[in-house]
């Protein structure tokens, strides 16, 4: 890293995180102005969005190459009043909670007082949707039964896929007048509409270029005044490109990543799309421009690099918009998670991974910050070499890059209708959702509280925390004469409480459809600018919505608790076990350590309680699978949780697994932390035994110690068990490659570390199957290592 | 047919190439003052009350170390992970414990996982009879032997038994069909002088068909495990091998031609 990045790269990390008020005063003021009020709505969006760019204040930070902020400086981070407005004591809270905190300075304060909420309390699109979701949903969101994404944030949850690289916004444009002009307005009566629409794209395509121009023009002065003769010649070159750039197709690798970070800003400036907007495959979508560049002598490895790691510092200048309440504990994070793909396949089904892969691997390596997240796709033609060389990052323990199965997104896109160029163009996003990148509208609308389902089924409808009868009444447990019984009741419940959720993210999505359009995100993605109809109305290829399951293992492992302890074994009556989880095991401790100790669980390729997951996940599967939203999109599951599970756990008293009461759930597809025992290759048997290719992602978590790693040996053991797990049709492995930190509090706590792989000296084994003072010693070792 | 073992361990990394699933037998005929595996020399099944500190309060739990399985059954745990072996070029080792106390079931595991394509360890003592050891080295694809020590002294007070079978035999089984990894376990006090370093080279040097050598230094993390399973603790006078003469041996070993893995 030269000293240009390392300035830069600190200037990013240690810029505060705080709060702007310049979107929300613009915003204020546009919508203040009484002649936009007879426009239709997207007009409005579109001039709205053209209304910030053209006065929101343009920041060149010092020594930077790529330009462009979404607020007035660094991780000055804008609310979206328009979706949800944040209170003077949401702002307060903001401004002093220990984690994930912005600071509030009082001019701030005093515009939010005095501008944006008078003028947005009580007319955000969240008080739209809260006031008309029925008392039925309101109920199972309050009792955590399931989460809501668009409650404070925009959909989004799509990637770019190579449209900028091949067109400038004049082009896009173009697209869009021969769009308006193959419209029948005498007899089409959607044509209006979708006149509207195309129109409302256009104004923001235009916008953007004028927004780069601003940029040029900031330039231009700042290379007069500019006393450097190198630097002078930078700011040049860059103004030439701010020129050129969105207006015309890119020429260079520095053009294509300055217009990528151009739209980027569009993107998160006109919403606050969830789960970031990002590049998606930029090793394809860069490697023409880095050929060309290193072919005709104008670019160099090295410049390449010091581009990418100044791109890289743009992303990490940009955390997630703040959230707060139920969306802050379910993603509880700065990052937006932009995850950018590397490696898997061509559009011809072809191996991917070229020089410029395994240079962004090194940037990874070299920039160690939180943003962008990165991911490595493998599918099985990519060479072992790629696999160790992402590993090798992965081994010095930041948990990136994750590993994904190109084979398996593939066929999972295949059986969801896509077609196989489609499927072969796209990737994973946010945490491991699958997507056709440039081509997909993929909504996440909610994480889903499975064990929560449980336990209201196991007290008849009740949710024993808020004692309100949200659920069915399918029956009184003690009564239930069997197992089967129990999972029919459990099905039951199931498929209720995803009908109220359904119900809520239509309702929702035609809010947003009737309310907020996306011009601008309409230009990107296709066919939006085809269909005349935008992001947030179905104007995509492809439409899905996903629900998210979380806590497979903690239902499973509970599932299969009393299925062993009450039906099988009998070691207790279901009224017994009731009982023992209302006293949350006081009194029962001998019963609790055989319940985590000896009773059959989930991760260690045990089909006793591994055909119960199976089960448990067609429940889920069918409750949701194929359904329709009114824009067209077909749910979908998924499996992941970013921060819920903590949240989710919050909510439910003691689980029949041997959890206690509030304790959190298990992660992903990732066994009970702790359950499993018989180490990695038993939980990726375990954990295949899900039909990934029915979800559009799955999320595993495995932890190893850096010393595990630290050998070519090690590096290799890895890279077999990740090529097995991938021929198994598994989605997504990540690797935690964990500190003394982890150490002291597996010995804390060793319940929750059983997982845990330590080298030891000639050979590895379990952190807890070691004595103390062993582990005193290893972790001695370790805090040496960090050093 | 069934075994008695105390462990099954998927995910072995260090017992043969690839990723392995190990298998420890139950019953050893030496007793080594350094074992590491000390529930493994006896070969009944033991039981034990631990006294465990949970949520608070103190558990009384019974333990018991070893199990009889069925050799069908037992087969089933080793195919689970098939699919990793495949993968790595791993496979199963038997290992204890002296597998080979319980040859018939190990011959028949042996021989159904040659039927089945799996890639076969068997890591013994050498202390066996040799028409034992001679089909074991026609049914495994690799042995994997342990050598203390050739002071036989030295080698009699601290592992029970006289190294003069254990060293006629190695001779008969590098003459088998099956690759021979040599394993020694390398414990100061005990083994690790240059004496006993010169000693072993001279008589590794002599021996034809051997290839490998792994160098085992010894580790005190058995240790915990004395108490636990009340077996009287020797171990207070042997210490981990420092790391020049662990890497002096090493170089030896290379310069007489040998492949060389620490740790196996």
């Amino acid at each position: 890293m030269n000293d240009r990045i390392k300035k830069l790269r600190d200037q990013s990390l240690n810029a505060e995180n705080r709060l702007s008020a310049e979107r929300g005063i613009l915003l204020t003021r546009f919508y203040q102005d009484d002649s936009i009020q007879h426009l239709s709505r997207p007009i409005q969006r579109g001039r709205c969005f053209e209304y910030i760019l053209r006065h929101k204040e343009i920041c060149i930070n010092e020594g930077e190459l790529i330009v462009g902020e979404r607020g007035p400086a660094p991780k000055a981070t804008p609310t979206y009043p328009e979706i949800c407005i944040h209170t003077l004591k949401d702002l307060d809270i903001l401004n002093a909670r220990e984690k994930v905190s912005f600071s509030v300075d009082p001019q701030t304060r005093k515009s939010f007082e005095e501008v944006i909420i008078p003028f947005w309390a009580g007319n955000s699109n969240r008080d739209r949707i809260m006031d008309q979701l029925p008392v039925a949903w309101h109920d199972a969101y309050s009792a955590g039964v399931f989460t809501e994404f668009q409650e404070q944030r925009a959909p989004g949850h799509t990637v770019l896929g190579d449209k900028i690289y091949r067109k400038g916004m004049f082009d896009i444009i173009e697209d869009i007048e021969t769009s308006i002009a193959a419209l029948d307005l005498m007899n089409d009566p959607t044509a209006i509409r979708k006149r509207e629409e195309l129109m409302a794209m256009e104004i923001t395509a235009k916008a953007l270029v004028s927004y780069a121009e601003r940029h040029a023009a900031a330039l231009e002065t700042m290379a007069g005044n500019e006393k450097s003769k190198g630097r002078k010649a930078e700011l040049m070159e860059m103004a030439r490109i701010c020129r050129k750039v969105p207006a015309q197709k890119p020429d260079t690798f520095h053009e294509a990543l300055q217009y990528y970070w151009f739209v980027h800003l569009g993107v998160i400036t006109e919403l606050n799309p969830w789960d970031s907007f990002n590049p998606g495959r930029l090793d394809q979508h860069l490697y023409p421009f880095y050929r060309k560049g290193l072919d005709d002598g104008s670019l160099d490895m090295e410049s390449a690099r010091e581009l990418l790691q100044s791109f890289w510092v743009k992303f990490n200048n940009h955390p997630s918009p703040p959230k707060v309440g139920v969306t802050a504990e379910e993603s509880n994070t700065y990052t937006d998670f932009c995850l950018i793909n590397i490696g898997g396949l061509n559009e011809a089904g072809d191996d991917a991974v070229n020089d410029l892969s395994y240079l962004i691997l090194e940037v990874i390596k070299e920039m160690r910050i939180l943003q962008p997240s990165s991911m490595v796709q493998i599918s099985r033609k990519n060479p072992d070499d790629f696999v160790k060389k992402a590993l090798d990052i992965i081994k010095t323990g930041f948990g990136q890059p994750s590993c994904f199965n190109t084979d398996a997104i593939i066929q999972e896109m295949s059986r969801q209708g896509k077609s196989l160029e489609d499927a072969r163009r796209g990737g994973a996003s946010g945490c491991v959702e699958t997507g056709a990148f440039g081509v997909e509208c993929y909504i996440l609308t909610g994480y889903f509280n499975l064990p929560k389902v449980l336990e209201i089924t196991l007290n008849n409808g009740l949710d024993p925390r808020t004692g309100k009868q949200i659920g069915l009444e399918t029956g009184d447990p003690a009564k239930f004469k069997d197992f089967a019984q129990l999972m029919s009741a459990f099905n039951e419940q199931l498929r209720h409480f995803i009908d109220i959720k359904v119900m809520g993210s239509n309702i929702i999505e035609q809010v947003f459809s009737s309310e907020m359009p996306v011009p601008f995100l309409s230009v990107l993605i296709d066919d939006c600018i085809a269909n005349g109809r935008d992001y947030n109305a179905g104007g995509a290829r492809y439409n899905t919505n996903y629900i998210q399951g979380v806590g497979t293992g903690s239902v499973t492992d509970s599932l299969a608790a009393l299925k062993y302890h009450v039906f099988d074994q009998k070691t207790r009556t279901m009224g017994k076990y009731m009982q023992v989880l209302a006293d949350n095991f006081k009194g029962h401790e001998s019963f609790r350590y055989d319940l985590l100790h000896d009773t059959p669980k989930y991760g260690n390729d045990d089909n006793y309680a591994d055909d119960i997951l199976k089960e448990v996940f067609e429940y889920y599967f069918e409750a949701v699978d194929g359904r329709k939203s009114p824009r067209g999109a077909t749910y979908r599951i998924n499996l992941l949780p970013t921060t819920s599970h903590i949240y989710f756990g919050k909510v439910i008293r003691a689980l029949p697994d041997g959890r206690k009461s509030g304790e959190p759930l298990s992660e992903g597809i990732s066994p009970v932390q702790g359950a499993d025992r018989f180490g990695p290759t038993a939980v990726l048997k375990s954990a295949a035994k899900i039909d990934h290719l029915r979800t559009g992602g799955t999320l595993l978590n495995q932890k190893f110690t850096p010393s595990f790693l630290d050998s070519e040996e090690g590096i290799d053991k890895v890279t077999r068990l990740i090529r097995s797990y991938f021929k198994m049709d598994g989605h997504h492995i990540q690797f935690n490659v964990v500190t003394a930190d982890t150490l002291c509090q597996a010995q804390k706590e060793p319940e929750k570390y059983r997982d845990l792989i330590v080298r030891v000296a000639g050979y590895s084994d379990y952190f807890n199957d070691l004595g103390k003072d062993l582990q005193d010693e290893i972790i001695r070792r370790t805090e040496h290592e960090a050093f | 047919m069934t075994v008695c073992i105390f462990d099954i361990k998927r995910f072995a990394v260090h017992d043969g190439p690839g990723i392995r699933t190990t298998v420890f037998f139950k019953g050893c005929p030496l007793n080594c003052w350094w074992c590491h595996n000390p529930e493994g020399i006896s070969p009944e099944i033991e039981h034990f009350t631990e006294e465990i500190e949970f949520d608070g309060i103190t558990l009384n739990k019974e333990l018991t170390v070893g199990r009889w399985i069925k050799v069908n059954d037992l087969m089933e745990e080793l195919e689970k992970d098939r699919i990793f072996m495949e993968e790595s070029g791993g496979g199963v080792t038997f290992s204890g414990g002296e597998p080979l106390m319980q040859h018939e079931a190990v011959f028949a595991l042996l021989k159904l996982c040659s039927e089945a394509g799996i890639h076969t360890a068997v890591d013994t003592s050498g202390l066996v009879s040799e028409h034992i050891l001679q089909q074991a080295t026609e049914l495994a694809d690799l042995i994997l032997y342990d050598l203390k020590s050739l002071d036989d002294k030295i080698h009699q007070e601290f592992t029970g038994v006289s190294n003069k079978k254990i060293l006629n035999n190695l001779e008969i089984t590098l003459k088998g069909q099956a690759r021979v990894i040599l394993r020694f376990p390398m414990v100061a006090g005990f083994n690790d002088k240059p004496a006993d370093h010169n000693q072993l080279l001279a008589y590794l040097e002599g021996l034809e068909n051997l290839d490998q050598v792994d160098i085992l230094p010894y580790h005190p993390f058995g240790t915990q495990k004395y108490n636990r399973f009340n077996k009287k603790n020797r171990q207070n006078g042997f210490g981990i091998p420092s790391k020049e003469k662990i890497n002096s041996l090493r170089d030896e070993l290379i310069n007489a031609g040998f492949a060389v893995n620490i740790g196996g």
